[in-house]
This record gives C-alpha cells, structure tokens and sequence, in this order.
C-alpha cells in the first residue's frame, strides 16, 4: 500500500475547476516529482493534501494517507497531522519564517506542538534538527533570528521545521526556486539525504524539469488541473507520450535561431571601464567608523552594435548594481560608463543618452503602472524626444508599431494591462525598450519570471528582434541556460569582479574558471540527470 | 540594541532643543505684549517701560531664550502673568485632570480597538466584520463633542449615573473616576474607531503572510496562529497609531475639558491664550511637545521591543 493515495481529487474554487480529477501517489522512500507550469494546479494538489486549501474551495475526492481518508478527518485530527507526520516546505525562503521569532523558537514549536515536549527539550530537538539540515551550531545559535541568515539558510531552518517530528512524508513546493543555483545544487542534496535517512515519502513540486529530473524516482506533469502524464522518471523522459509534455521538455532546452556573431570591429554601444560601486553600512557601534560595502570592483565591459552580451552570477554579486549604474540612476565611485561613445557625467544620463538605451526588467507584473493604458505605458519614452515627440496620428502610428514588433496587435495600445498574461505582459515591456529604436537593451532576469514555455517564446522574439532592429543586449540572470541559449559572449561575475570572459560556446564547454565550472556543475539539466540515472547500475 | 538607543535618545534631545526653540520664536513674533495687556491701553508709557523691566520682557532675546531654557532644567517655569502664581503650581494641578483622562481614553479605545480589530480581521466579511467596521465608521464621523453631549443628556440628566461636569479633586479616588468617565468614553470613541481600523488592516495583512500558512503547515490551530505568530507582526503599525493618539488625547482634550467642565491643561491653555499670558503658554505648550517627544521616544523604544530587525547595529 502506498503511503499517500490521491484518488479522483476535484477541487473547484467559485465555481471554476482548479483540479480535475487527479490520482496520483507516493511510496515511502520514494519522491514523486510534479512538473506544471503556473495555474497548472500543482500548488493546489499540496495545499489540499494538507486540507489547508483556501476557504472558498470545494473538495471532492479522496486522499489516503497511511491509510486514512485526510478528507474525512476533522482540523483537530488533521492538526495533528500538519507537521506532526507530514512537513511541508514552501518556496519563499525569505517570508516563510516569523520575522519577530527566534529559528530555535520556531523549530521548537513543532517539537512542542507534537511531541508534548517541554520548552527546554523542544529547543533540545530544535538544536539536533538544526545540525541535521547542516546548520551546525555555534555558528547557528538557537537564538539567531530569520533576517540574520541567508536565503538558502532560511530554507534549511523551514525545511528543519518540517522535518523536526520525522514526518512520514514531506511535501516541497517549489523549495528551490527562489535561490541561486549552488544554493539549490545544497538545498537539492539535503533533501535527498533526509528523504534516504528517514525513509521518507517525498511530493516534489517544481516547474524546473531539470531538478525534477534529478531527484524524482518518478514524475507526474499536470496541465491545467489534470495530470496528462505520470510514471518512472526515466522511461517517461524518454519516451514522452503526451504532446504537452513533448512540447514542455523542448521549450525548456529551446534554441532560438540566431544570427552569426557580428564583426569584432563594429562600434561600441557600451563601454565600460573600471567601474566602482560602493554602499556606506550602517556603523559598527554608535562611535565607531564609517564602513563601505563595494559591491562593484572595478569591471570593464565592452557592448558592440549587434552584439547579445551575458553577464551571469548569483544574488549578491553586483550585477543588478552595475545595471543599475549602466542605467545612471547610481552614480560612480570609479571608472567611467560610455553608452554610445557618450561617457556618463556624474549626474547621470542627458536625454539624449537614455534614448540609446533601455531597460526590460524581471517582474511583468510590477513593472508597469496600473492605471494607464498600454499606449500611455509603451510610449512614455517619448519624452526623451523633448519637442520632437510624435503626436496625434504619428505617435498611435509608432506605439502600434512597436507592439507589431512584439507579436501583439496595434488595437492593444487601448486595454489596460491587467487585461494581458505574464507572457504577453513581458511583450508590451519589450515594446517600451523598443519604441525609441535604442542600440542597446537592458535584459535584467527579463524572463526568470516566466513560465517555459513563454519563456521559449520570447526568447525567439527577442534573437529575431536583434536580427531585424540590429539592437544588443546586455542579458543578465542567475539562468545560465537561457544565457547560453541568447549570448554572443558571456561575463561570470562573483563578488563584484568579472572572473571569466569569452564566447558563450566555449566558455560553456570549456570554462576555466573553478567558480564558472561551480556554477555549470550546479546548473540542473535534463539530459545530463537522465545520462547519470542510466549509468547507475 | 544600545547603539539603537543611543541613537533615538540623541534625536529626542536634539527634537525637545529644536521644539523650544520654535516655540520661543514663535511667541516673540505673535502680536501682543504682556505688560500692555495687564496695564490696559490707557497706561503710561513710564509705568509700562517699568513693567516691562520687572517682567524681564527689556532683555535681549538671546538671553531671554538662555534663561527661560535654564529654568525649564530647573523646573523653573516662571511666574503666570494674570495668576501670579507659578506656572509650574497651575501645570501640576492640572497635570492630575488631563494625564489620567488621556490614560483613561487610552485604555478604553486599546480594550476596544484591539478585540474588535481582530474580531473583524479574523470573521472577514462575516455580520461582525460588517458591524465593526459600519461602528467603526459612525465613531469617525461623529464629533466628538456632540456625543458627549449625548452621554451628558443620557447617563448624567436622564439616569443620573455620573455628574454632568466638574472634578471633585483625587481625594476620593472613585468620585474622580467617575467624574472622568464621560469625557474618556467621549475622547475614546473616534480613537477606539480609527484603531480598530489599523487592527484590522494590519491584521488582515498579516494574516495573509507566508509565514502565517507556514505556521499553519505545522499543525497550529487557527487561534494559536493568531496569538503566537500573527499578533506580535501586527502589532507594528497598531503601536503607531496608539503612540500619535496617546499625544493627542494628552494635549487635544480641549473641547471634551470644555463640556465638561474639567480644568485641564487643554482649558489652561485656552484661558491663558486669551489673557495673553505667554509665559504660561510657553512653558505648558513646551511641556506638551516634551510630552509627545516622550511617547514618540517610548513607541520607539517598543517597537525594538517588537522587531528583532530594528536591534541590529550591523548587517
């Protein structure tokens, strides 16, 4: 018998169905992947689990836990359950703890709520927990608080949280989305090594096929509230029957087409020399001496017309810094920025200058003014034009243009924003950075936050937009797959200084740097987890 | 923690230097000089200029500043023009009328807000959300001075449970809290709305924290998911709010001390405005700036207290 049975789960919220029909279960000792794009219902089958689903959804269904019926069970019973023998872990490291609480106080609290354990020998389970998930102590005290330890670290005191009672099952969300990819390489081992020692069942939720790939003995792939396609982790990557899932592996490893790299004399859009960027902290006692952060030491880059530039690391490594000095909203503290052969002054860009230049950022939803229409949002560059801004039928004329250009229609320029997807949201950003035709566009994690098969999607957009408009990019993330799919050439930053520079090929087949191999290594990939699982005996 | 202290009691000295330097000033440039007023306009220039040496009003203002400064340190406050008595005499008598009636409005509006807040917060949408929040919203929109006027016709007139006005001084410590019952109930009800309101915002947002789902995700109950994790978090914004009242209630009692009759510093304020007597209004309206410096410091200091995040000197 398996340790959790989905049987026929429906569950509609309002009305609309949100899951339909699914069946699905995990063995003790095994993990069960769950692959789905976003509204794909795969956050909804964990909640639902957990009988923590929200208050306006209807059940049906059943859901067999060691035995049991979960949905007959009362809250007092399924109290006892939630964290007591099933954990779950959810993905935002950075809000799931208390902020007001102590990690001890707060692994403590499982130990206590279910072991009937007295606040000492609950903080006593709470330091062993913390060891367990390599957060040793003295380094680790129980009385540190969430905002005093890293992302990843923050991970492992929830994941701790979870498995303080040894649950019989864990259930992850999507537990390493939100981090950098050495981070969930860590996070990633960890959870196996716990799901080996405790002989744990494990639901492994995520969109990323290639993590999935690498931990799951087998997987599910839901599609709009159903599951399309379920079985053994390798024999279903390998021979995948449902189109959906065909097209999903495909887009996840998509190659747009691209032009040959230009010529290696063609103008400077961008040239960067030296660059310093420095952050006053906060001082160390109220007499003590004013200290400095350098987030930026002294990088040289140089963009070509025509050119898609990478420039990769992870969180904290100064590159959103160094954009945002690109951008001239930070002024610096060494070396100097020319966009267009036009150094920026101290006191940022003129007019003229922004015009070469724009900017794409990460979140399509945060992004852009809600309150205006998407004519006014994709031509609020015009004003970089000063007295020479198109108007009336000129200005619809170029807005419907640019949102052509983009795959959306001229007849777009009058809804408002929150009338399009994230996908086609990421599009209209597109055709703000375009509207002024700029040599150079800013790519800052411009598709991290999209799913991948939109993902795919812009990517070919944008290889054809270089192509056609001739416009570089400078393309930052943390993704290194999607870098490679896009990029020319590629810079790896770590810690504010470029460690490794080349053509994307060959830094990525042969990189020479031990942190750009760190990284590659880290990275997850579909076809090199399946290699290693046929090559186990 | 200390260099956090340190820090706000720096600004606290540096805001109550700041505050009586704009009070001084201000005084100075208002029109209306004190030795005029009390001689009437019909007085002789030589008897004036004499006054005007006698009260100490002929000195630079330089000096003029540096001693009413020194004095305050001393609890010198000078000597009230039109009461000749010292202000620091009619500030002590009236201290013991306005502090408990802001602490008493206070508690009442904290012991309403709070469950009320949390009440509507939790049932969202329920009768008791709808009902809160439509009280809540005849309390803001009610003067407060009419609906002590209709407490004073319901429960002093037609009941005769309390006195319609007055203090009774604090020798017999159940007249006096009665006596100031009213006027608390009146001072509190546009307060307890207005914080019910911030309660039940910072709740509901709150409750729709991640770490609130995580909390439930380890097996707590509703209830001690509120009282364990959701409640401290909310009780950020709620100590703001609580901090600017507290300050208000002490110093904007004016209009409740009026109706009811209660010489509070709110009415010594009033009174010596009218009768230009700076001196009082000076030292009383420097007292009220300390005192809402104070409580401003004391929210300060609670929400360290509350946010281990404000603790850290460094990252």
């Amino acid at each position: 018998m398996s340790l959790l049975t989905i049987e026929n789960l429906a569950v509609s919220i309002g009305g609309t169905p949100i899951l339909k029909g699914i069946d699905l279960a995990v063995n003790a000792g095994e993990v069960l992947g769950i692959i789905g794009e976003s509204g794909s219902g795969k956050s909804m089958t964990a909640l639902a689990t957990l009988q923590l689903l929200p208050e306006a959804a209807r059940a049906t269904g059943a859901i067999r836990f060691e035995g049991t019926d979960l949905m007959t069970l009362d809250d007092r019973a399924m109290r006892a359950i939630r964290g007591g023998r099933i954990g779950m872990v959810f993905q935002e490291p950075m809000t799931a703890l208390n902020p007001v609480k102590t990690i001890g106080d707060q692994v403590a609290e499982t130990a206590r709520l279910h072991g009937g354990l007295s606040h000492k020998a609950a903080l006593a389970v709470a330091r062993q927990t913390l060891d367990r998930v390599e957060l040793p102590a003295p380094r680790f005290g129980l009385g540190l608080y969430p905002h005093e330890l890293s992302g990843g670290q923050r991970q492992r005191v929830v994941i701790a949280m979870a498995i303080a009672m040894r649950p019989k099952l864990l259930i992850a969300d999507e537990p390493t989305t939100a981090l950098d990819v050495t981070t969930q390489a860590q996070i990633l081992k960890l959870l196996e090594r716990l799901v080996r020692e405790d002989g744990m069942g494990m639901l492994f939720i995520s969109h990323d096929l290639g993590v999935v790939a690498g931990l799951a003995d087998r997987v599910a792939i839901m599609r709009a509230g159903e599951v399309v396609e379920q079985g053994p982790t390798l024999g279903l990557f390998r021979a995948l029957q449902h189109p959906y899932s065909q097209a999903l592996l495909s887009a996840s490893s998509h190659q747009p087409q691209r032009h040959p790299t230009p010529p290696p004399d063609a103008e400077p859009v961008l040239a960067i020399e030296g660059a310093v960027r420095t952050y006053p902290l906060p001082r160390s006692g109220f007499w003590g001496k004013p200290r400095h952060f350098t987030a930026v030491k002294g990088v040289s880059l140089m963009v070509r017309r025509g050119e898609n530039i990478g420039l990769v690391g992870e969180s904290g490594c100064g590159k959103s810094t160094l954009a945002r000095a690109i951008m001239a909203l930070d002024p610096l503290e060494g070396g100097r920025i020319s966009i267009a052969g036009k150094p920026l002054s101290k006191k940022g860009a003129d007019f003229a200058t922004r015009r070469n230049l724009q900017v794409v950022f990460q979140d399509p939803y945060g992004s852009f003014n809600p309150r205006h229409r998407v004519d006014r949002l994709v031509g609020e560059p015009f004003h970089l034009l000063g007295s020479a801004a198109p108007e009336g039928p000129e200005r619809t004329r170029r807005i419907g243009k640019a949102l052509s250009e983009v795959g959306l229609t001229p007849a777009d320029a009058e809804k408002y924003i929150h009338e399009f997807s994230g996908g086609q949201r990421q599009r209209i950003a597109i055709a703000r950075a375009l509207i002024l035709e700029p040599s150079l566009i800013i790519l800052d994690e411009a598709v991290s936050a999209l799913d991948v098969s939109i993902r795919a999607q812009i990517l070919d957009l944008l290889a054809d937009l270089s192509i056609r408009l001739g416009v570089s990019y400078l393309f930052i993330s943390h993704d290194l797959s999607v870098v490679r799919a896009i990029t020319d050439r590629v810079l790896v930053m770590k810690a504010g200084e470029i460690v490794e520079e080349g053509e994307t090929e060959r830094v990525f087949t042969a990189p020479n740097h031990p942190y750009t191999r760190e990284l590659l290594a880290a990275t997850p990939n579909v076809e090199a987890a399946l290699k290693a699982r046929e090559a186990r005996p | 923690m200390p260099a956090y202290l340190a820090g706000r009691f720096l600004s606290l000295a540096a805001s109550l230097l700041a505050a009586s330097l704009v009070i001084f000033l201000v005084l100075e440039i208002v029109p209306g000089d004190p030795a005029r007023f009390m001689l009437g306009i019909n007085a002789q220039p030589d008897t004036l200029a004499a006054l005007r040496a006698q009260m100490g009003l002929d000195a630079p203002a330089l000096t003029r500043y540096v001693t009413w400064l020194f004095g305050l340190f001393h609890g010198d406050f000078g000597i009230s023009y039109t009461y000749k008595v010292p202000v620091a005499e009619l500030v002590l008598d009236r201290i013991w009328i306005s502090l408990p009636l802001a602490l008493f409005a206070l508690g009442l509006s904290t012991l309403i807000a709070f469950p009320a807040g949390i009440i509507a917060a939790t049932r969202r949408n329920s009768p008791a959300d709808v009902t809160v929040m439509g009280l809540t919203q005849l309390g803001v929109a009610l003067p407060n001075f009419w609906f002590a006027m209709l407490l004073v016709l319901l429960f002093a007139v037609t009941l005769r449970w309390f006195s319609a006005g007055g203090f009774p001084g604090w020798d017999d410590p159940l007249l006096a809290i009665r006596a100031l019952t009213l006027p608390a109930v009146a001072l509190a009800l546009p307060q307890a709305s207005i914080l019910s309101r911030v309660m039940r915002s910072a709740m509901l947002d709150t409750l729709s924290e991640d770490y609130v789902r995580t909390a439930r995700a380890k097996g707590l109950s509703r209830g001690q998911t509120l009282w364990r994790h959701a409640l401290r978090n909310a009780l950020i914004p709620v100590l703001t709010i609580v901090g600017l009242q507290f300050s208000f209630l002490l110093a904007g009692a004016i209009i409740i001390e009026n109706v009811f009759f209660l010489p509070g510093l709110g009415r010594l304020v009033f009174q010596a405005i009218t009768a230009r007597d700076l001196i009082v209004v000076k030292s009383v309206v420097m007292l009220l700036v300390a005192a809402v410096i104070l409580v401003t410091f004391l929210v300060d200091v609670t929400y360290a207290l509350v946010d281990p995040r404000l603790r850290r000197t460094s990252p």
